[in-house]
């Protein structure tokens, strides 16, 4: 009988958070089993309880310090039925969905240009010393720049709606506590053409990627899922409301205009004993098969159509590679995403000259509820905060299933199926080869501080083992 | 001396939900309370590759972040551009911001790091310890000497004078 090795390699390099990945692999160096983990746990739900109602939306942001402004918009939102504010004011929902604009571009672009930009430019075998950002700087600078420019005009955003960087306070429950001045709006709208100029460069730099390695990309960590996003009650994409939209591997609805008031009425979390993260999966289903995926790649394949001009025509060119049906290569969310950031930026522009971004009519309140639940497409998927509140103002329930939760079994499914593809029966295991699993992690861009509601950020560590446990080998990278 | 008066911007970063992780939020907010002219503060989570766009404008530029270990109650250094081969989008170090200033925006930042000494960062609580809070005063006390005394400004002068 085969004995079997374990390849860990923990954490990932350029994820945000801390994962690690075991594969085990027997005496021929034949994969058996391939697993992310989530090694952190910090127990924020159990945190949350207690706390008062109204500082939720700020306590929140500690979940993760890369997207604070989803977790606060998502409790917000939740909080908004806390006190009785079935609907907003139109400052106040415009001022919100700037802020998520700023949030996904700023997210998307980040990942793009700092971490997914070596892979694609250097190859996913490539010299680890040229591949990373570094690298990039050097064989295109202009690019570089570009990323760090509009990563910092989504940062910009965030900080003229939210009113700060840390613990930002713009979305309370009811509404916003500030509107957008005309300084701010102005300074904004002088970059934006410049913006939207990058946005479609580096939308066509994710998609000749696609459609120049096609072969690559149809097979690499590509398999048939289900999809899960928001979309508006027109079947639009709509990254701030909507309602609950799932779909099947071949593009059929399971489930359409679902109020996620009931979420818990279509979505079950599986808890397995070798990861602290949650797998979510469609009751219907049944957990065996109810699994799915979430964030630009679901959405792309979910929504129906999108309402900015420059994006649809970007959204159709990319669902007619699959001739309309949905699209399964892991590899493809970075043309999604950049597809989105295009989005972002023309809802960017549209909001800014909208009069309503510089009205005081802010808030809005009515009869005090004890449950809420929010939800929002965050840049990685979906993002549900659910909260009961007692008549004192306390929360005395917590339940949050975030983005990169959603995608736990896709990407489980993504290491497995490339350690079985580029790592089973090599005699030797390279870099290079452990680097094809965190590419395919790194198409999910998840964020494990937030899929284990944890902070925190660790050192890439590889451990090989012989089949009796022993190590064999140690790679430390550092991040 | 210099005829200039360059403008130094303090970044203060960490997490003030892990307690004495946000010695540098802290000192940002205790001098923005505080203003003196020619320093400017901004606080973050973390350094992040953006932060090189605001840098670049600057003169001068001093990282205030907690310290794990290390002299108490702070210790101020130089800083040198590093190039790693690897790195988290997460944060980047003072050296690789650095780096960063001076690769994409061919600019010569003088920059400093003041590693203000922590000594509780595990609890999930928005506090700083009793050391740290002693720390942070004498870290204050430092920045507002030395801004006021002008040897940043004198350090930074074959800058100013180029």
């Amino acid at each position: 009988m085969a004995k079997t090795k374990v390849v860990e390699i923990e954490p990932l390099t350029r994820v945000e958070g801390h994962g690690k990945v075991s594969i085990h692999l027997d005496d021929h160096n034949n994969v058996k089993e391939a697993r992310l983990h989530i090694v952190e746990f910090r127990g924020f739900e159990r945190f949350i309880k207690g706390r008062p109602f109204w500082e939720v939306p700020v306590i929140v942001q500690r979940l993760c310090g890369i997207c604070p402004v989803s977790h606060q918009l998502a409790s917000a939102k939740a909080m908004d039925l806390i006190v009785g504010a079935k609907k907003l004011t139109p400052t106040a929902e415009k001022v919100r969905r700037l802020m998520n604009y700023g949030q996904i571009m700023q997210s998307h672009v980040l990942h793009f240009f700092h971490l997914c930009s070596p892979d694609i430019l250097f190859g996913f075998d490539a010299d680890p010393k040229i591949r990373n950002i570094f690298g990039v700087i050097r064989k295109m600078p202009d690019l570089a720049v570009q990323g760090v420019m509009m990563r910092k005009y989504g940062q910009e955003i965030i900080k003229a709606t939210s009113g700060k960087k840390i613990h930002g306070t713009g979305a309370v429950p009811g509404g916003v506590n500030k509107n957008v001045s005309i300084e701010e709006r102005d300074s904004f709208l002088k970059d934006i053409d410049r913006m939207k100029t990058w946005a479609l460069s580096a939308l066509n730099l994710a998609k000749n990627y696609t459609l120049d390695h096609i072969d690559t990309v149809e097979t690499f960590a590509a398999f048939n899922s289900s999809h899960l996003s928001l979309v508006r009650e027109d079947g639009a994409l709509d990254l701030y409301h909507g309602k609950l939209r799932a779909i099947d591997a071949g593009g059929n609805l399971i489930f359409d205009q679902v109020d996620y008031q009931n979420y818990s009425d279509y979505i079950m979390e599986e808890v397995r004993s070798w990861s602290y993260n949650k797998f979510p999966f469609i009751k219907s289903r049944g957990h065996i098969d109810g699994w799915y995926r979430v964030g630009p790649l679901s959405r792309m394949n979910t929504a129906g159509f999108i309402d900015t001009p420059e994006a649809q025509t970007a959204m159709e060119e990319f669902k007619g590679l699959t001739r309309g049906k949905p699209n399964h290569m892991s590899l493809a969310y970075h043309w999604a995403r950049m597809i989105e950031v295009l989005h972002c930026v023309e809802k960017i522009e549209e909001l800014l000259n909208d009069p309503d971004l510089q009205g005081n009519d802010l808030l809005v309140k009515g009869d005090r509820a004890e449950e809420g639940i929010g939800v929002i497409e965050a840049p990685r998927g979906t993002l549900f905060h659910h909260y009961r509140v007692n008549e004192d103002g306390q929360v005395t329930y917590c339940n949050l299933i975030v983005s990169s939760t959603n995608n736990n079994e896709a990407m489980n499914r993504a290491v497995t199926k490339v350690a079985h593809d580029h790592i089973s029966g090599r005699p030797k295991i390279t870099e290079g080869m452990l680097n094809h699993v965190e590419v395919a992690i790194r198409a999910y861009d998840p964020c494990l501080s937030c899929a284990t509601h944890a902070l925190g950020q660790m050192p890439l560590v590889v451990e090989m083992y012989d089949p009796g446990g022993s190590l064999l080998e140690r790679r430390g990278k550092c991040v | 001396m210099s005829s200039c008066f360059p403008e130094i911007l303090l970044i203060g970063y960490g997490n003030p939900g892990r307690m004495d992780d946000g010695l540098g939020p802290a000192l940002a907010a205790k001098i923005e309370e505080n203003p003196v002219d020619g320093i400017i503060v901004d606080a973050d989570y973390q350094l992040t590759v953006e932060d090189s766009v605001d840098i670049s404008k600057y003169e001068i530029v001093i990282f205030a972040d907690a310290a794990v270990t290390g002299d108490a109650p702070f210790f101020f250094k130089k800083v040198h551009s590093i190039s790693p081969s690897g790195i988290s989008s997460h944060s980047v170090s003072p050296g690789e911001v650095l780096y960063l200033v001076e690769t994409m925006f061919q600019a010569k930042t003088t920059a400093y790091v003041l590693g203000i000494r922590g000594y509780e960062f595990e609890r999930f609580e928005e506090r700083l310890s009793e050391g740290a809070k002693k720390n942070l005063e004498a870290a204050f006390e430092f920045i507002m000497n030395l801004v006021q005394s002008g040897k940043l400004i004198e350090s930074a002068g074959s800058i100013c004078n180029k």
